[in-house]
């Protein structure tokens, strides 16, 4: 009774956390630059003097979906999407590098630009501080220059260079923050390939389709399960009825 | 119980503040000087139950680690300030901002409050006031007799009076810019007030220093895109049903285990 009782709770224990990573993919359905959480199940086989029936079941987080999401028009300056491969750098709150690909920004009051958590963006020199009273241009490749308006001809002053880096995705790995480091605990080079666009944003990589799939799947996996439970009874009390006297 | 209704759960807040934020701003399509809101999400903590590396024995490791997420949470309502189209209404006291820059207004408590509202009025001591009565800083006092306002767009103020030829100045609008406009505290009532984000006021003359120009005889209109709101709702709307759904297969999973 033991082997296949404990083996179908362990499947139906694995299913309903691994629903968890559908819920939280669904529930970010809306976060800009979000990415998918992708989950496997992986066999655990117990090794014993029996015959190798009992193989159990674990789940594990393998990696994140780094497909890129749909890019939505805002029109406003500090909004950046990144087109193509690559990574904003922000200082995370333990002080090391992150990236992330939401690029919703916003100036606090002495004029550093952060995320909209408020975690100091990183240009190519460290954090990035703009003037008051400019009109703010980002270019293709991460340069801000500001324009002083009323001023002609116009004269763009640069200010900096956004960091943008484009590490290999298998280095990456997620935080618990939700920001991606590098495993290694270096910070990546900035590379001067990943072009930004200005006044756009990028939504969320979650596939609603893929989502829902996966959910009924993990759902009627449950189920099975269950039965599967309700078997291991069926003969346990079969058995008990066997051994009874009366 | 399981950990997926309360992520779902979170996805429903989350769509809930969405549609909150769209429905103000449809709301407010209408009020002069508006400027739309938007919603910023963020995922939530991570719970790392085995980080990948772990050793699974001595020699060997886990390849991959175990991470639940714990669902969204909204992290800011933004206020986009983008320029609102400039309508035509004829009115002199009807003062719009071509740029940057927000008109001073002393408040009854004291403080100064900020709006981009600029369809004023005169009260019974001929001072120019907004539509709740609020005075204008600086205080323009229009003497009874005068026949014609006008405003220029670099903000002189001036009336002519029957019998003389010559223009009589009032004084001069002045405008206050922020740093960072977005950090601003809105109090209802097209007014906004100077937070720790927003950086302190920096008062100047319109067309200076970065502000905008006034242009006499136009309001602001609300700066909300109809269509992009319609489209921002169906997303929330189907959004909040899939999270629904979670909700609905992780209650049928508990329903298994309670009829075993």
């Amino acid at each position: 009774m033991d082997r296949l009782i404990y083996t179908a709770m362990t499947g139906a224990k694995q299913v309903a956390e691994q629903q968890t990573t559908v819920a939280h993919n669904l529930a970010n359905v809306g976060t800009g630059g979000f990415r998918a959480q992708i989950d496997a199940f992986r066999a655990m086989p117990v090794p014993g003097g029996e015959k190798p029936t009992r193989a159990q079941v674990q789940s594990s987080t393998v990696a994140a979906d780094f497909t890129p999401g749909a890019i939505q028009q805002t029109g406003r300056v500090l909004d950046l999407a990144l087109p193509g491969a690559g990574w904003l750098s922000v200082l995370g709150t333990d002080g090391r590098e992150a990236y992330t690909r939401s690029g919703s920004l916003k100036l606090g009051p002495d004029g550093a630009l952060l995320t909209q958590s408020g975690l100091p963006v990183l240009g190519e020199g460290g954090p990035l501080n703009l003037p008051a009273d400019v009109e703010l241009l980002i270019g293709r490749d991460g340069t801000i220059s500001a324009l002083q308006p009323g001023v002609s001809p116009a004269v763009a002053e640069q200010i900096g260079r956004l960091k943008l880096v484009n590490p290999p995705q298998a280095g990456l790995a997620r935080g618990d923050d939700g920001l991606f480091r590098l495993r290694s605990g270096a910070d990546a080079e900035a590379d001067p390939a990943v072009m930004i666009e200005s006044g756009a944003l990028e939504g969320s990589n979650v596939s609603v389709v893929d989502a829902m799939v996966r959910m009924i799947d993990l759902g009627r996996q449950f189920d099975t399960q269950m039965s599967l439970l309700k078997h291991a009874d069926g003969n346990a009390s079969k058995a008990d009825q066997v051994l009874s006297l009366n | 119980m399981l950990r997926s209704l309360w992520v779902a759960k979170t996805g429903l807040e989350a769509q809930q503040a969405q549609m909150d934020v769209i429905t103000n701003n449809i709301a407010n399509v209408n009020t002069n000087g508006f400027k739309r809101s938007r919603a910023v999400f963020e995922d939530l903590l991570y719970q790392t139950v085995r980080q990948p590396g772990a050793p699974s024995s001595q020699q060997t490791q886990f390849p991959t680690g175990l991470q639940f997420g714990t669902g969204v949470k909204p992290v800011a309502t933004e206020r986009l300030h983008t320029q609102g189209n400039l309508m035509q209404t004829g009115n002199s006291k009807d003062i719009a901002i071509d740029g940057k820059g927000f008109f001073q207004v002393q408040m009854p408590d004291g403080t100064v409050g900020y709006t981009r509202d600029g369809s004023f009025h005169v009260d019974n001591q001929g001072q120019l006031v907004t539509s709740s009565g609020y005075l204008l800083l600086p205080q323009i006092t229009v003497p009874a007799d005068a026949q014609v306002l006008t405003v220029s767009r670099s903000g002189q103020v001036s009336v002519t009076v029957q019998g003389t030829p010559a223009a009589q100045e009032l004084g001069t609008l002045q405008l206050a810019s922020f740093i960072n406009p977005a950090g601003l505290e809105a109090r209802g009532e097209n007014l906004y007030y100077e937070t720790g984000a927003s950086g302190a006021p920096i008062v100047n003359d319109p067309g200076t220093n970065g502000l905008g120009q006034l242009s006499q005889g136009f309001v602001e209109a609300a700066n909300v895109n109809v269509v992009e709101e319609m489209v921002n709702m169906v997303q929330a709307q189907r959004a909040y049903e899939l999270n629904s759904k979670a909700v609905t297969a992780s209650d049928q999973m508990l329903q298994k285990i309670a009829q075993l």
